[in-house]
């Protein structure tokens, strides 16, 4: 009798702790790790396509899906548009209203409203806004503030605005 | 010295009540975004199903998470030219479907037939001469979709599941 009463106490606690730790994730942040070398260097800039345990793992606030307003620079979390269960990391590079010189047919593209343009840090080999075009908003899940481990490259991600055309 | 304890008493009461309610808003948090939420869609866009002046419905949202939409659907979705405004529109087509559509009701009876990319699904108003939809800003991402709608709870008159 006494360890049904310690274990289901035991069990509302956890299922407490649950719940809270939940809703904090999804309203105010959450730490993820980032996998690939799309945002290279600013995350994963010695990864191997082997080691799966060197993974940069940063803090995604929340705050910003409040009013959904970004500025240009901002690294933000997204569902993917091909894939709604996959969710990629890239810069926004251009907002609503934007102009944006599309890469490979040499004419100016206007950002439609209530999208952004999307592009990794690392040009080679990133799939982004220059493969499936400007992705609305609404997808995205979080904001990107700062890198927490490893420990050596923990600091604040920077709002970086890329050159015309070239990388890093 | 003797009225430490008892404010000590009321500060810990203070706390054990703010807890609850903290626990309480995280239950309901939990049950908002993952299980069910209630939305109030107003507009003509949905007319007959739904009502001009507004209709308070229920929405679940365990079937857009495990990708269980499909066409004939209600869904309440994230609009893709405003972030923060949430629509309610029909699934007519999901990915790898050809939709067959008309472009403008009321002007003519052009059709056009589109088939729908990957990742994406093809939404269209009941009311196709009063909605703004997918036949104007295209096919959108299955990851804005929000949940299914398929219970109305206001008017009472409507009172009931939606199909």
């Amino acid at each position: 009798m006494g360890t049904q009463n310690f274990l289901w106490t035991f069990a509302k606690n956890y299922f407490t702790v649950g719940l809270v730790a939940l809703t904090i994730s999804d309203r105010y942040a959450s730490i993820v790790p980032v996998r690939g070398v799309s945002m290279s260097p600013t995350f994963n800039p010695h990864h191997s396509t082997l080691m799966g345990s060197n993974d940069d793992y940063v803090l995604v606030e929340k705050f910003c899906l409040e009013k959904y307003k970004f500025s240009p620079g901002d690294v933000v979390v997204f569902c993917s548009p091909t894939d709604h269960r996959e969710k990629h990391v890239k810069r926004i590079t251009a907002l609503p209203g934007d102009w944006i010189s599309s890469p490979y047919s040499h004419d100016a593209l206007k950002i439609p409203e209530g999208h952004c343009w999307v592009e990794g840090d690392n040009f080679a080999s990133s799939l982004d806004s220059r493969s499936y075009g400007p992705i609305p908003l609404g997808l995205v899940r979080g904001r990107v503030t700062h890198v927490v481990w490893p420990p050596q490259r923990v600091g604040k991600v920077e709002r970086r605005i890329p050159q015309d055309g070239l990388p890093f | 010295m003797r009225n430490l304890p008892p404010f000590l008493m009321i500060v810990k009461e203070g706390l054990d009540k703010t807890l609850t309610v903290a626990k309480f808003l995280c239950a309901l948090h939990v049950t908002n975004t993952y299980l069910c939420t209630s939305v109030m869609a107003q507009g003509p866009s949905m007319l007959p199903t739904f009502n001009l002046t507004g209709d308070l419905l229920l929405a679940e949202r365990i079937s857009a998470r495990f990708g269980r939409v499909g066409p004939g659907d209600i869904v309440i979705i994230r609009s893709p030219e405003n972030p923060r405004k949430i629509v309610a529109k029909r699934v007519k087509g999901v990915e790898g479907d050809s939709v067959t559509y008309v472009v403008e009701p009321k002007s003519s009876d052009r059709c056009e037939t589109v088939v729908v990319p990957k990742g994406h699904v093809w939404i269209e108003g009941d009311n196709i001469y009063d909605s703004n939809d997918s036949r104007k800003f295209g096919a959108v991402p299955y990851g804005l979709i929000q949940g299914k709608v398929f219970w109305r709870i206001w008017p009472r008159e409507g009172f009931g599941s939606v199909r």
